[in-house]
C-alpha cells in the first residue's frame, strides 16, 4: 500500500503550486472568469506548453486516456487554484477520440494548443434516448440540427465534438466552430467562466467530421464522462481543501465575546465535521481513481458514482457551513471563499447530481446482489 | 385543541385575499415569484398601495397610525402576502424603529418621525453591525460623545441593508466607554445626508448590491435625536430584534416558493423522466413539506403565547433557525430542479432591466442566485449560533 503520489508527480505538483503563486492569483483568475473570453488565454497556452493536457492522456498521441491519479492530481491543483480554462472539456474531448482509435486533431488538443468544447447535453437530458439533435445524410455529405445546452467554453471553442442520433444511431461529430449554421448564445457562468448554447442549423459537414463511425458514439461518450466525472470530483477536493484552510484561518483570527471564535467548542466541532466529510471525499476520489486504471467496467461505473455522489453531498455540506462560519463577510463577492462556494456547488451541477449518482450506485449495487442467503462460515 | 382561525379572523383572511387581487400589481407578483429583483420605485410604489389602504404600519396601535392589528391577523396578512408573491414591506422604519418610538421615544420624536414613515419620507436604515461587532453585537466600537446640543458620531456600521435608498439610520453607538459593555450604548437617529456620512456597497456573492458599510466621521447629531435614556439604548435594542425576529419564520414565502418549486418539479424532464417522479427528489420535497407543515403550527403556537404574554419571547428564536432552514432548504432544491440550467447567470436579466429572451427559460434564471443570497438567511437578524445561545439560556437554563 502506498497513498502517496509517485515523484513525478509530486514535482508537478510543486512546480504547480509555484506557478500558482506567480502567475495565477486570485485576481487574475476573476478578471479571466469575468472577462469576455471566460478564461485566461495567454495561461492557458503556458500551462498547455508545460505539459499538463498531456499528462492527462498516456501518450501524447492518446490510445486509451490517461492515468487516474494523474487526473486526479493535476484537477485537486485546478481546484484549489479555482481555475477556469478548458481542461475539463479538452480531457473530456480527447477521451473520446482516443476512445476512437486516435484522431488527427487529438495532438493539437492535448498540446492545449485549441479548444475543442463537448456538446453532447441538452436542455432534456444527456442519454442516448434524450439526444434530439439528428444528422442525416444528403448525398456526400451530413446535416446536422439541433441545440446543445451549457457547453462549456461556447464562445471560445475552435470546435466541438456533438452528438447527433443518425440513422445508424448515435454519433459524434468534429465541427468546427466557424462552419455556416452554427450558431452560439452565450452567457456567465454564476461561479465564473463561459458557457453557451449551441445551435445547429442545418450545418453541412464531410464525413471525415465522423468521429470513430456512424452509430458508434455511445462508448465514446461514456469514456468522455468517466474522466469527466473523475475530473470534478478531484477538482471538488481541492476546492474543499482551500476553504477549510480558509475557514480555519477565519476561526483562528476572529474575535468575537472576546476570544478568537474558534475557541467556541460548537464551532470546533463543526469545523471537525468538516475535516472527516473531506476526508471521506478524498478517499472516495482515491476510490474512483484506482478503479479508473484498473478495474472492470461495473466496478468503474460503480467508484465512479459513489465519487460524485460523496463529493455532491458533501460540497454542499462545505460550501454552507464555510460561508456561515465565515459570517457576513462569507458572503461577499470581494472574499474568494464565496467563489469557491460556487464553483463547488456548480459541480454539483455536471455531469449528474448526487441524486442522479446516488440513483446510479442502487442500481450498480443490487444488480450485483443475489437473493441466495449468505453461506455460514 | 382548535387550530382554525375564528370566524372574524377568516373573514379578514378573506378581505385580505380580495385585497391582494384587486391592488397587487400583477407586475410586481411575476418579480416576486421569479426572484427577480424590485427597484427602489416597485417598493415605493407598494408602500404607496398599502398607505391608501391603511394597511402599513402593521406593527402599530391605531392611536399611532398603525392598523392595530392583533399578532394572528398580522399573521394572516404576512402570510396571504407571501403567496400572492406581494413584495415585502421594507421593514427597517415601519417595523423596527416604529415600534422602538412608539414605546420609548419622546412625544416630539413619535408626532415627527411616525408620519414620515407612513407617507415615505424617510427611508430608514438599521445601523447595528459593525465589522468587529456581529454575533457579538455589544462589542459596538461606534462612538457618539456629547457637544453642546448634539452627539458627535465616529465609527463603521456594516451590512446595511438597502442603505443606498436610505436618508435616515438608526444607530446604536457607545456613550459611555467605562460602564459594561451592555449599559455604556446609546440609540440615536442620524441623517444619512449630514457632512461626514458615507455609504459604499458591499457586493454580493451572487453579484447584488443590497447591503452596504456606513463610515461616520465627526457626524453631528442633534442631542433631540436620542431616544430614550442615553446608555438604555441595548435595551431598546433588544426590543427592537424581537421585532426583527418575529416575522422571520416566513411560512408564507416558504409555502408559496414550495408551491412553485412543486410545479416547476411537474414540468421539468430530464432524460426522459419529470423531476417529481424521481423518487430521490421527491423524498426530499416531502420532507421539507412536512417540516413546513410543522413549523406552520408551531407559529401559530407560538402567536398564541406571544398574544398571552403580550410580546414575543426567546421562542422567536425556534422560529428563526426553522424558518431560515427551510426557505434554505427549498430554495436548494428549486437550484438542484433548474438541473444543468442552474449554472447560467445572467446578471442583466435578474435586474429586469431588459425583456430580451432568455436562452433558458425563466422561471429558473434566478434559481442559483436566491440560493446563494439565501445563505444570508441564517447569518442576520442574529445568527442561527446566537439563536441557538438564546435558546440554551433562555428556554434550557443551561
Amino acid at each position: 500500500m502506498d497513498f502517496s503520489h509517485t515523484e513525478e508527480r509530486q514535482m508537478l505538483l510543486t512546480m504547480l503550486e509555484r506557478y500558482r503563486q506567480e502567475r495565477y492569483s486570485f485576481k487574475v483568475r476573476q478578471a479571466a472568469a469575468y472577462g469576455a473570453v471566460g478564461f485566461d488565454r495567454e495561461r492557458w497556452v503556458e500551462l498547455g506548453g508545460l505539459g499538463l493536457v498531456a499528462s492527462l492522456f498516456t501518450a501524447a498521441s492518446g490510445v486509451s486516456g490517461g492515468d487516474g491519479f494523474d487526473i486526479m492530481a493535476l484537477f485537486e491543483w485546478l481546484g484549489r487554484a479555482l481555475a477556469v480554462e478548458p481542461f475539463l472539456a479538452s480531457l473530456m474531448v480527447g477521451r473520446a477520440l482516443a476512445a476512437a482509435g486516435g484522431h488527427p486533431r487529438l495532438v493539437s488538443i492535448v498540446t492545449g494548443r485549441v479548444v475543442a468544447a463537448f456538446a453532447h447535453q441538452e436542455r432534456v437530458g444527456d442519454t442516448a434516448d434524450s439526444i434530439q439533435a439528428v444528422a442525416l445524410r444528403d448525398g456526400k455529405h451530413w446535416v446536422l440540427n439541433g441545440v446543445k445546452a451549457v457547453v462549456a467554453h461556447a464562445e471560445a471553442a475552435d470546435s466541438f465534438l456533438v452528438s447527433a442520433r443518425s440513422p445508424a444511431g448515435l454519433t459524434l461529430f468534429l465541427v468546427p466552430a466557424d462552419v455556416p449554421g452554427l450558431l452560439v448564445h452565450g452567457y456567465l457562468n454564476i461561479e465564473g467562466g463561459r458557457s453557451g448554447d449551441v445551435h445547429l442549423n442545418r450545418v453541412r459537414l464531410d464525413d471525415d467530421a465522423v468521429v470513430g463511425g456512424e452509430g458508434s458514439a455511445a462508448p465514446l461518450i461514456d469514456s468522455a464522462i468517466e474522466g469527466g466525472l473523475l475530473a470534478l470530483s478531484a477538482e471538488a477536493v481541492g476546492i474543499m481543501d482551500a476553504m477549510k484552510e480558509a475557514t480555519l484561518e477565519h476561526l483562528r483570527t476572529r474575535v468575537q465575546f472576546g476570544q478568537p471564535i474558534g475557541r467556541f467548542q460548537a464551532l470546533q466541532h463543526r469545523m471537525a465535521t468538516m475535516l472527516l466529510e473531506i476526508e471521506q471525499a478524498r478517499s472516495s476520489v482515491i476510490n474512483a481513481a484506482a478503479a479508473f486504471n484498473r478495474e472492470e467496467d461495473a466496478e468503474r461505473s460503480l467508484a465512479l458514482s459513489a465519487a460524485k455522489y460523496t463529493i455532491g453531498r458533501t460540497g454542499t455540506l462545505v460550501a454552507e457551513e464555510a460561508i456561515q462560519l465565515h459570517g457576513g463577510v462569507g458572503m461577499t463577492w470581494e472574499l474568494p471563499l464565496s467563489h469557491y462556494a460556487k464553483r463547488l456547488i456548480m459541480i454539483g451541477h455536471q455531469l449528474g447530481d448526487e441524486d442522479h449518482h446516488l440513483e446510479r450506485f442502487v442500481r450498480g449495487t443490487l444488480a450485483a446482489t443475489s437473493g441466495a442467503a449468505l453461506p455460514l462460515k | 385543541m382548535d387550530l382554525s382561525f375564528s370566524p372574524a379572523e377568516q373573514q379578514f383572511q378573506d378581505q385580505v385575499r380580495q385585497f391582494l387581487r384587486d391592488k397587487l400589481p400583477p407586475r410586481l407578483a411575476i418579480k416576486v415569484r421569479d426572484g427577480l429583483r424590485l427597484t427602489r420605485a416597485d417598493m415605493e410604489l407598494w408602500h404607496r398601495i398599502l398607505r391608501e389602504q391603511g394597511w402599513l404600519a402593521t406593527h402599530w396601535p391605531k392611536e399611532s397610525g398603525g392598523t392595530g392589528w392583533s399578532v394572528v391577523q398580522r399573521f394572516i396578512f404576512d402570510n396571504e402576502s407571501a403567496l400572492a408573491f406581494a413584495p415585502r414591506i421594507v421593514p427597517y422604519g415601519l417595523k423596527m424603529l416604529g415600534p422602538v418610538l412608539i414605546k420609548y421615544g419622546s412625544d416630539a420624536q413619535r408626532s415627527h418621525w411616525l408620519p414620515r414613515m407612513l407617507d415615505g419620507s424617510d427611508w430608514w436604515a438599521q445601523g447595528f453591525s459593525e465589522p468587529a461587532a456581529g454575533s457579538d453585537l455589544a462589542a459596538l466600537g461606534t462612538r457618539a460623545v456629547r457637544d453642546g446640543d448634539s452627539y458627535v458620531v465616529n465609527g463603521q456600521k456594516a451590512w446595511t441593508s438597502l442603505g443606498q435608498h436610505a436618508n435616515m439610520i438608526f444607530c446604536l453607538v457607545r456613550t459611555d466607554t467605562t460602564a459594561k459593555r451592555q449599559e455604556g450604548i446609546s440609540f440615536l437617529l442620524v441623517d444619512m445626508h449630514a457632512p461626514g456620512v458615507e455609504v459604499r456597497p458591499i457586493k454580493l456573492l451572487d453579484g447584488e448590491p443590497e447591503v452596504n458599510e456606513v463610515f461616520l466621521t465627526d457626524v453631528r447629531v442633534p442631542a433631540e435625536n436620542l431616544v430614550g435614556a442615553e446608555n438604555d439604548g441595548w435595551l431598546y435594542a433588544k426590543y427592537l430584534l424581537t421585532f426583527e425576529r418575529a416575522n422571520l419564520a416566513g411560512v408564507g414565502f416558504s409555502v408559496a416558493a414550495l408551491e412553485r418549486l412543486k410545479s416547476l418539479a411537474a414540468r421539468r424532464n430530464w432524460n426522459g423522466r419529470r423531476l417529481i417522479d424521481d423518487a430521490f427528489f421527491a423524498a426530499r420535497l416531502a420532507r421539507v413539506e412536512i417540516d413546513l407543515r410543522n413549523m406552520r403550527t408551531t407559529n401559530l403556537r407560538m402567536l398564541d403565547a406571544a398574544a398571552r404574554a403580550g410580546a414575543p419571547g426567546p421562542e422567536s428564536s425556534i422560529l428563526k433557525i426553522k424558518g431560515s432552514e427551510i426557505r434554505q432548504e427549498i430554495a436548494s432544491l428549486t437550484r438542484r430542479a433548474a438541473g444543468i440550467d442552474a449554472q447560467a447567470y445572467f446578471p442583466e436579466l435578474l435586474q429586469g432591466e431588459t425583456t430580451a429572451a432568455a436562452v433558458n427559460s425563466l422561471e429558473v434564471l434566478a434559481a442559483s442566485s436566491i440560493y446563494f443570497n439565501n445563505r444570508k438567511l441564517s447569518i442576520f437578524g442574529g445568527s442561527n449560533e446566537v439563536q441557538k445561545n438564546i435558546i440554551s439560556k433562555a428556554l434550557l437554563g443551561l
